[in-house]
């Protein structure tokens, strides 16, 4: 079983991107289970969310505590919560930001993990730029499926349009390639 | 059609393949998408001859369903916590008249204090209400149970509670398989009432009745529960029959053949025990689970035939009821009342308000009932520091203020986040 763990704030979408998530894992022929952190939702506010994916039927229903990859979709929430709590010692990090791992002084945490598993995308300016909005979820799934290679950026833009009308499923599939090819590039 | 699907979104497609021709709800957390999604359907057209109906407090959904089963349609409503209680009074209506309506409860504590998070407080106040209540553990048995519920309901004319863990069962998305529209009919037949308001047959619904008949009145209601007893499996067995899996049934029995321990719960939770189990199991420890999905009507003989053999049964349950303990564990005890050498029986609070329900804590629960079982209820995760600040603060302190407030206060900023990463610590 891959265990993600999301965090963002109310209105990042953090709880979307879960679903999405699963939806994508789900037409890989592979079970999914996404569900929020069911915290009275307010815009701003510390936001998780969870996507279990597996081979064979999940059954369980605990919060997501020893994640395989952390996905961050504000950085500020370092500063707020844990997020790093339980990541796995072989597990991927992957934030949204324009500055470096270096810059945002997460040397401590990345170097606990294997080489090139911890990894910032500036998902918000490629959301931007694709979007018009500094929506990073569906950037950052596409950096996902680069870094972690589980899931297929095909499937993870099947999701997306299975989820928006077709104007902002098109702009959000625009983010999500870019991000997942800025990924794929790194070194 | 296998589907990767919100909860509510798969019930709603579910409730829509019955053919409900009355809906009526009022929105409440987390019940709201399942009638959200319904209200779309009929608004659409993707859901035909059927009148969804907005009303303005829950008493009034449950009022015009009652009304709407009356006059012979097939009636739907939806909600969770106070919403079932401000209904309270039309519930008992509803199972008194024999109205076959079913309802999904996306189970919720209930205030005060307030709390929007799953527990299974709500369908506990009603559970003596005359409905039967049938607990789903995933999505997709909660999809079939609204199925077998219109079956069951109209069967017996008495109406059916789905009940569904809120948030965790409702809001989570995961795979489903939604069945096809011919396949529920052939499952379903079209509603024919027992009892109908009809202006060109006038009859009345709903006389005054004495003591001259008023026992006979609620035997004949308890009688019909029995009856339940015997249908529901036979509607599970052919539901797999039509369908090929299996969903509802009275109980469901995991790994309890050579068990020592034997574990009830119902809803979600039973997953987590299922995978907390099979890890417990692999350490050489004799145990298994009875998942109950009928609560009314208690299974007792089923019940029974699966535990008597353990030495230990570990109830766990989302619920209290307040000077007692745990309703569940009651009624399991009466499951083994005058059962020679009966196993003992545990009480597991487990969950309360949304508290997550980890395996790390159900290994530490469970094992210790192994080694060194209790009396009474044990409060999983309780964090007895708070709770010991705060009785000695009520003990010097007179005017020592609202409980809630204050165990909030010691807690701190930070707390409900803090909560989700500390529960499997």
């Amino acid at each position: 079983m891959f265990q993600v763990r999301f965090h963002g704030r109310g209105g990042q979408g953090v709880v979307t991107a879960a679903e999405l998530l699963s939806v994508a894992a789900f037409r890989e022929q592979r079970h999914a289970q996404a569900f929020p952190s069911f915290g009275s939702e307010r815009t701003g506010a510390p936001v998780v969310s969870f996507c279990r994916i597996d081979d064979k039927e999940i059954r369980l229903r605990e919060p997501i505590v020893e994640p395989d990859a952390l996905i961050v979709q504000d950085p500020t929430l370092f500063k707020a919560v844990d997020v790093f709590q339980g990541l796995k010692a072989d597990g991927y990090l992957l934030i949204n930001s324009n500055r470096s791992i270096g810059e945002l002084h997460l040397d401590s945490v990345t170097s606990r993990l294997p080489a090139g598993h911890a990894l910032t995308v500036p998902a918000s300016e490629i959301a931007q730029r694709h979007v018009g909005r500094p929506l990073p979820n569906a950037a950052l799934l596409g950096a996902f499926a680069a870094l972690v290679g589980l899931i297929d950026l095909k499937s993870v833009t099947a999701a997306i349009r299975e989820a928006f009308p077709e104007k902002i499923a098109a702009a959000n599939i625009a983010a999500a390639t870019a991000a997942h090819a800025a990924v794929a590039r790194a070194p | 059609m296998l589907k990767q699907i919100e909860g509510s979104r798969a019930m709603a497609e579910a409730i829509g393949l019955c053919r409900p021709e009355v809906i009526c709800a009022y929105p409440i957390t987390p019940q709201t998408h399942i009638v959200e999604g319904l209200g779309e359907m009929v608004r659409t057209g993707d859901l035909k001859n059927c009148e969804f109906i907005n009303v303005e407090s829950e008493f009034a959904a449950l009022s015009v369903a009652i009304g709407a089963s009356a006059a012979g349609a097939r009636a739907y409503t939806a909600t969770a916590s106070q919403g079932l209680l401000y209904m309270a009074e039309a519930v008992y209506n509803a199972s008194g008249l024999g109205l076959p309506i079913v309802m999904t409860l996306g189970n919720r504590a209930i205030g005060a204090p307030i709390n929007i998070w799953n527990d299974h407080s709500d369908a506990m106040s009603m559970s003596d209400a005359g409905w039967m209540q049938l607990f789903a553990e995933t999505n997709q048995e909660a999809a079939d149970l609204h199925i077998q519920a219109f079956r069951l309901a109209e069967e017996l004319s008495m109406p059916v509670m789905v009940c569904v863990d809120g948030f965790i069962l409702t809001h989570a998305v995961e795979r489903v398989d939604i069945p096809a529209q011919a396949d529920v009919d052939a499952y379903l037949p079209p509603f024919e009432p027992v009892q109908v308001l009809d202006p060109k047959a006038p009859i009345s619904i709903g006389a005054m009745v004495g003591p001259e008949a008023f026992t006979e009145v609620r035997y004949l209601q308890h009688y019909k529960q029995t009856l339940a007893l015997r249908l529901i499996p036979e509607f599970a067995a052919e539901f797999r029959k039509s369908f090929g899996r299996d969903s509802g049934g009275l109980l469901r029995a995991y790994r309890t053949e050579d068990a020592d321990l034997i574990v009830v719960a119902m809803g979600s939770v039973n997953g987590t025990i299922k995978d907390t189990i099979d890890e417990m199991r692999a350490d050489g420890l004799r145990i298994g689970l009875v998942t109950l999905v009928s609560f009314r009507p208690f299974p007792t003989a089923a019940l029974r035939e699966k535990l008597t053999r353990a030495r230990d049964i570990v109830v766990i349950e989302k619920s209290l009821a307040v000077g007692m303990g745990g309703p569940l564990a009651n009624n399991v005890d009466l499951a083994l009342r005058n059962v020679a050498a009966a196993p003992q029986v545990h009480s597991i609070i487990a969950g309360l308000g949304g508290r997550p329900i980890t395996r790390a804590s159900l290994h530490r629960a469970l094992r210790r009932a192994f080694v060194q079982p209790w009396e009474g209820s044990h409060f999983l995760d309780l964090n007895e520091e708070i709770v010991a600040k705060e009785l000695h603060h009520v003990r010097k302190v007179r005017r020592s203020g609202p409980t809630a407030e204050n165990l909030l206060r010691r807690l701190g900023q930070g707390a409900e986040v803090a909560a989700v990463l500390e529960a499997a610590r």
